[in-house]
């Protein structure tokens, strides 16, 4: 869990899941942080290569919708491309009151169990005490996944 | 920890009896019925304040029924508590993913055999290890085998009637099978095209987390009557299998939480929780997802039976030259987490009600007609977990689970530890080393996921048990004891 020291995301304590926050100084910047959390529970981000990328798009009517999906989308991705993702980027995000939008690019490689080091299972992104707040430094997320 | 409860927790509940504790219905507005916390004193110094606001988010849904409740080994999930039990009015009521849980029936089932401990012993790390080939387990695990989309849709619909036409185990299999493995009312067009693809190369895997396939033996008899009827005896070997419906299920939860998230708005339901989404037990998105959900139970019981099949075929591999027939009979397989609409004796009248369980067992007595035939004057064997390389208890259903719980009991010993703590502070490698002097082999894919895992991070099986023995919603039969794990 490298990446947690350096500011993008740090771990909070939870009986039974993984629960976290994430900060960024621009909302597409804590949406990546929040996806690089989630991803660090299951296998450390900087051991991926990131040889070959996934674009998807998602669109939800609210944004605390848009970010379960986001956080499902890639639990998904990891699952069915049997793809490990060491890199996020958001292309672009909408929100208005019309709805919700991101499009986006996970890299990252074929799963290889000689490479990369499992940790937790991630089952699923929750709307368990889901916060995405703007703070002076940009804005903050906080959210858990079940595990 | 204690000391902060001894402030908050005494303050809110009411004692009613010595293992049963209220949330007045005052405690939160919008609480429709009180809540009804079922743990011991022992067991209330562990509770978290946030078990309790839980139970009573869910005593605001509309149409509950009675209690909110939370069983011995409750602890903070999302939406409902782990160890939440809450019934809703087939038609007043509402049906919540949340009270099941995304890991749709993670589940138990304990089978049984001709073994004696002495047979097992000299050859355990050599089963343990074919086991642990045989079985995928951990992160990402994929089935030896892969359905297509047709036979991925008998699964949905048929369960394990689908295993054992398919050569994955015996008639009698479905017999001892809560819901004889298939529950009806299964609709696969309701399961998405994401769950499909997740579950179709998933089928046979345990996955991860608290999931295991353990062997065991049976170190003390408490009910010799309810023992002889469930094939139990003292110094027999048993394996237990604990998973559930894998990705699929999490797809499905996933889905239709989002779905239902809206329908709560559409409906008007004010919820204190947003993942207690939910909507009115007979509309369009409630019974989608109830339809959805009973696709993925009946994937979970078959995913149970093809391990157990798999664990049967190692078992001959070792022992069948020497011992013959080694009687590898399923005693009975429970689900605990799951949704059903059931028969209910409330304010004198039979009712029908939507029961959640999320990280609760079913446990009918004697005489109610989903008991099997052969079980049936004794009660519905209960089937307890306990955390990695402490007791598992095999319990029978009473007539009390009836009237004051909905006919359940509790499903495990429940964490008090977090997985971030316990990966802090505990050693993967020195705990194996602790379980092996104690005569427990474990493997796992990483050292890690044996410290998440650890003893240490759980409530004590048997001051769980104790409390639903005590209340008299399920007895004691046998208790079993650790010799091996898999760990998923």
């Amino acid at each position: 869990m490298s990446s947690e020291m350096k500011g993008a995301f740090e771990y909070l304590e939870h009986t039974a899941d993984a629960k976290f926050r994430a900060y960024g100084t621009t909302l597409e910047q804590a949406f990546e942080n929040a996806a690089l959390a989630m991803l660090n529970v299951m296998v450390d981000t900087s051991s991926v290569t990131n040889s070959s990328s996934v674009d998807f798009e998602l669109s939800s009517p609210e944004i605390d919708n848009l970010l379960f999906d986001w956080l499902s989308e890639i639990l998904y991705l990891f699952e069915v491309e049997e793809m490990v993702f060491g890199s996020v980027e958001i292309n672009k995000l909408d929100v208005s009151d019309e709805g919700c939008s991101l499009s986006a690019t996970l890299s990252g490689e074929t799963i290889d169990h000689s490479i990369h080091v499992f940790d937790t299972e991630v089952k699923a992104a929750t709307y368990n005490e889901m916060r995405i707040e703007k703070t002076d430094d940009g804005w903050m997320i906080q959210a858990t996944v079940d595990t | 920890m204690s000391e902060e409860n001894e402030n908050s927790v005494y303050d809110i509940l009411t004692k009613v009896n010595d293992n049963t504790w209220e949330v007045p219905g005052n405690f939160k507005p919008g609480m429709k019925v009180p809540g009804r916390i079922l743990v011991s004193k022992t067991l209330l110094d562990l509770l978290e304040k946030d078990t309790i606001d839980q139970v009573a988010n869910v005593a605001c849904l509309p149409g509950i029924q009675k209690y909110s409740m939370a069983m011995p080994d409750a602890h903070p999930g999302y939406g409902f508590s782990i160890g939440g039990v809450a019934a809703f009015d087939k038609h007043e009521g509402v049906i919540s993913p949340g009270g099941v849980g995304f890991d749709i029936n993670c589940g138990v089932r304990l089978i049984r055999s001709n073994l004696t401990e002495g047979d097992v012993r000299p050859k355990l790390t050599e089963l343990l290890d074919a086991l642990f080939e045989a079985i995928p387990s951990g992160v990402g695990s994929k089935s030896r085998m892969k359905v297509n989309d047709a036979e991925l849709g008998d699964i949905f619909v048929h369960g394990v009637q689908w295993a054992v036409k398919n050569g994955y185990g015996v008639q009698k299999d479905l017999d001892h099978c809560e819901s004889n493995g298939m529950m009806p009312g299964a609709d696969p067009s309701k399961v998405s095209i994401k769950a499909r693809k997740r579950g179709r190369p998933q089928v046979g895997t345990l996955g991860s987390g608290n999931h295991f396939l353990e062997v065991q033996y049976v170190d003390k008899i408490y009910d010799e009557e309810a023992a002889e009827a469930f094939g139990l005896k003292e110094g027999q070997i048993t394996f237990m299998i604990h998973c559930g419906s894998r990705g699929a299920g999490h797809q499905v939860c996933t889905d239709h939480l989002q779905v239902l998230t809206q329908a709560s708005k559409k409906y008007k339901i004010a919820l204190p929780d947003k993942q207690l989404a939910c909507a009115p037990a007979q509309s369009e998105e409630a019974q989608d997802y109830f339809k959805a959900m009973i696709c993925a139970a009946n994937y979970a019981w078959v995913n149970r039976q093809v391990i157990m099949h798999w664990s049967r075929e190692v078992f001959d591999s070792f022992f069948k030259a020497e011992h013959g027939d080694l009687g590898l009979d399923l005693v009975y397989d429970v689900a605990h987490n799951v949704a059903k609409l059931e028969k209910h004796i409330i304010d004198g009248e039979e009712k029908e009600v939507y029961v959640h369980r999320k990280g609760a067992t079913r446990a009918f007595p004697a005489g109610h007609p989903e008991v099997p035939d052969d079980y049936r004057s004794i009660g519905q064997p209960v089937i307890i977990p306990g955390s990695m390389g402490t007791a598992s208890y095999v319990l029978k259903g009473c007539p009390a689970a009836m009237e004051l719980t909905f006919g359940s009991a509790c499903h495990g010993a429940g964490r008090v530890m977090s997985r971030k703590s316990a990966k802090h502070e505990l050693r993967g490698e020195e705990i194996q080393k602790e379980l092996k002097a104690q005569g427990i082999i474990v493997r796992a894919t990483q050292p890690s996921l044996i410290a998440e895992e650890a003893p240490e991070v759980y409530k004590s099986s048997s001051d769980v048990v104790d409390v639903v023995h005590n209340l008299g919603i399920a007895t004691k039969v046998a208790r079993v004891l650790p010799m091996g794990v898999v760990k998923g």
